[in-house]
């Protein structure tokens, strides 16, 4: 496989990809940053531009204020601290429904399980958008919740279940569950059931079989899996905004409010880098991690 | 294992079926509920679907949203192919980290975050060259791509790893160029997953509000940025009927595709 024809082409099919997301993300992730350092001014751009000519010679204006502000103003603060609190809290909630669910498909006949697995990801194909709408059908307060509650005579009145911190779990839960069930399934099919039935002749209840084999060796189906839910669901907007109510604080939402309603992007700018090292850092914790995990494995 | 002691795990299954469908199944019941309120029944009705197809702000949104898409999917689709091909093939390239990189990073980094990044940029080269001129469809698709593009290269990527590399060494013995030994050879065979990584692109731009809300402009609301707007003064008929479609459309599609893949498998299975 050589020629000199062929090498041009080769670098053809690498440099495309390459210009075209160093323009599309690469780009603007570094203007974004430059204007998280800037002034927030009533003009179009609303912001003070960083590099100006004066007579001697360029001069560049950085503003820390905007990230002091982050860090001194409480609502930012509470907000970060909030978004980690409900993804997380969505998170165990996946993972306590997306557990079993992958477990029962990995130990279902083998000429279900396709079926099965495809059945956790359609609802993906459609529209996101509208699969939190119709929690708000449900949620609403004279919605099937609220009637199949009554109906069972738990409640006497409706109770307030939409715009609350509990719909945004439940839409969050609702949303990534696939995300949880296709990598804890794909471990957990490969599981050898010799082992369980090994530690079963060795005396072992079936739960405490569970805990001291499925669970460890499933830990990274786990990790993966919580880490396709926590990281989308840090910065989640729609999912607060359409079913949280005034005290659901995320950040995905404060940014929204800056940029769009009090248009200042400069401090969006600012929120918006905060919030991608606050997602990334996990990420690269938890790929750390992973590789430990497999380096530990016999 | 005893099928009984599954029991309880087959149990949760179920409910885990039943949370996934219910809402689905019941946005569609309530599309043809006569009454405005959409969640008290009042009478079957498919009144909604003719004020849908008479609403000519929705019509509007879903013809961008469709065109966007598309372009969006094709362009994502070639774009990602090449750097699927450039990582799992070209291992001396040099580039290749940086490569890697960018391409992950729009799969962890949040919509928000993309989306204005992305309107900052198309702000500061409308300041510097005087392009884009304004923001609509044009900012929109290219905003799609950025992220786009992560998706496809993530399913060509695993399915040109485990290519096998000997049928177009054999082509090229045999005299075929290398150009032409990709188009008659390799391609062929990546095509399911091109197909696949195709509509995925596809599903992601139709379905993304964010950052479409980011990058459009006046004039240009996609179907999402219209829904959106509809669903936060609550929920509306209208919607449910939208929703109705939109689930038939994508439930057909998923089948088809399932349907030839499985056929494509059978086929290639059988002469031996």
């Amino acid at each position: 496989m050589s020629g000199r024809g062929e090498s041009r082409g080769r670098r053809l099919v690498a440099l495309v990809p390459l210009a075209w997301l160093a323009a599309t993300v690469l780009a603007p992730f570094l203007i974004m940053l430059g204007i998280s350092f800037s002034e927030s001014i009533i003009a179009n751009p609303p912001y003070a531009p960083l590099v100006t000519a004066g007579e001697n010679g360029l001069a560049i204006h950085l503003h820390l204020d905007n990230y002091r502000l982050l860090l001194e103003d409480p609502l930012y603060l509470a907000a970060y601290i909030g978004s980690l609190r409900i993804a997380g809290i969505s998170t165990l909630l996946c993972l306590a429904l997306g557990y079993p669910m992958a477990y029962a498909i990995a130990r279902a006949r083998p000429t279900l399980r396709t079926p099965l697995l495809m059945l956790v990801v359609l609802p993906f194909w459609t529209s996101f958008l509208i699969r939190v709408y119709a929690w708000m059908g449900i949620l609403n307060t004279n919605g099937l919740a609220n009637q199949l509650l009554m109906a069972l005579g738990l409640t006497d009145q409706p109770l307030a279940l939409l715009h609350t911190n509990f719909a945004v779990y439940l839409g969050i839960t609702y949303s990534y569950l696939p995300f949880m069930v296709l990598p804890l399934y794909s471990i957990l099919e490969k599981l050898d059931p010799h082992l369980l039935e090994a530690a079963e002749d060795l005396g072992c209840t079936p739960f405490r079989a569970f805990l001291r084999v499925t669970l460890p060796l499933s830990m990274r189906g786990v990790l993966a899996g919580a880490l396709l839910v926590f990281v989308p669901a840090v910065g989640e907007f729609v999912i607060p905004d359409l079913l949280g109510g005034p005290d659901t604080l995320m950040i995905g939402k404060v940014l929204w409010t800056e940029f769009f309603d009090n248009r200042d992007w400069p401090l969006a700018s600012a929120l918006a880098v905060a919030l991608a090292l606050l997602v990334v850092l996990p990420v690269m914790l938890l790929r750390r991690r992973q590789y430990g995990l497999e380096g530990a494995a016999p | 294992m005893s099928r009984r002691r599954l029991l309880p795990l087959f149990l949760v299954l179920g409910f885990g079926y039943a949370f996934l469908y219910v809402p689905i199944v019941s946005l569609i019941v309530y599309s043809f509920n006569e009454s405005r309120l959409v969640t008290v029944w009042s009478g079957f009705s498919v009144k909604w679907y003719g004020e849908l197809f008479h609403n000519q702000k929705i019509l509007d949104a879903a013809w961008l949203s469709l065109r966007i898409a598309i372009l969006n999917a094709t362009l994502s689709t070639i774009i990602g192919t090449c750097a699927a091909l450039a990582l799992v093939r070209f291992r001396r390239l040099r580039a290749r980290p940086l490569l890697n990189g960018l391409v992950l990073a729009p799969l962890v980094l949040p919509e928000v975050m993309i989306g204005l990044a992305l309107l900052l940029l198309f702000v500061n080269l409308e300041n510097l060259i005087g392009w884009p001129q304004g923001r609509g469809m044009l900012t929109i698709t290219i905003a799609h791509t950025s992220f786009s593009i992560s998706f496809v290269t993530v399913v060509m990527r695993a399915r040109l790893a485990e290519f096998d590399r000997s049928l177009e060494e054999a082509a090229m013995d045999l005299g075929a160029p290398p150009v032409k030994t990709f188009f008659l050879v390799t391609l062929p065979i990546i095509t399911p997953a091109l197909l696949a990584a195709w509509l995925l692109a596809f599903t992601l731009s139709i379905d993304d509000l964010i950052v479409a809300s980011f990058t459009s402009g006046p004039g240009a609301s996609t179907l999402p940025i219209v829904v959106y707007s509809s669903v936060r003064l609550g929920v509306s008929p209208q919607i449910n009927a939208l929703a109705t479609l939109f689930v038939l459309v994508v439930g057909a599609c998923i089948g088809i595709a399932g349907w030839l893949l499985h056929r494509r498998e059978a086929q290639r299975k059988a002469p031996r």
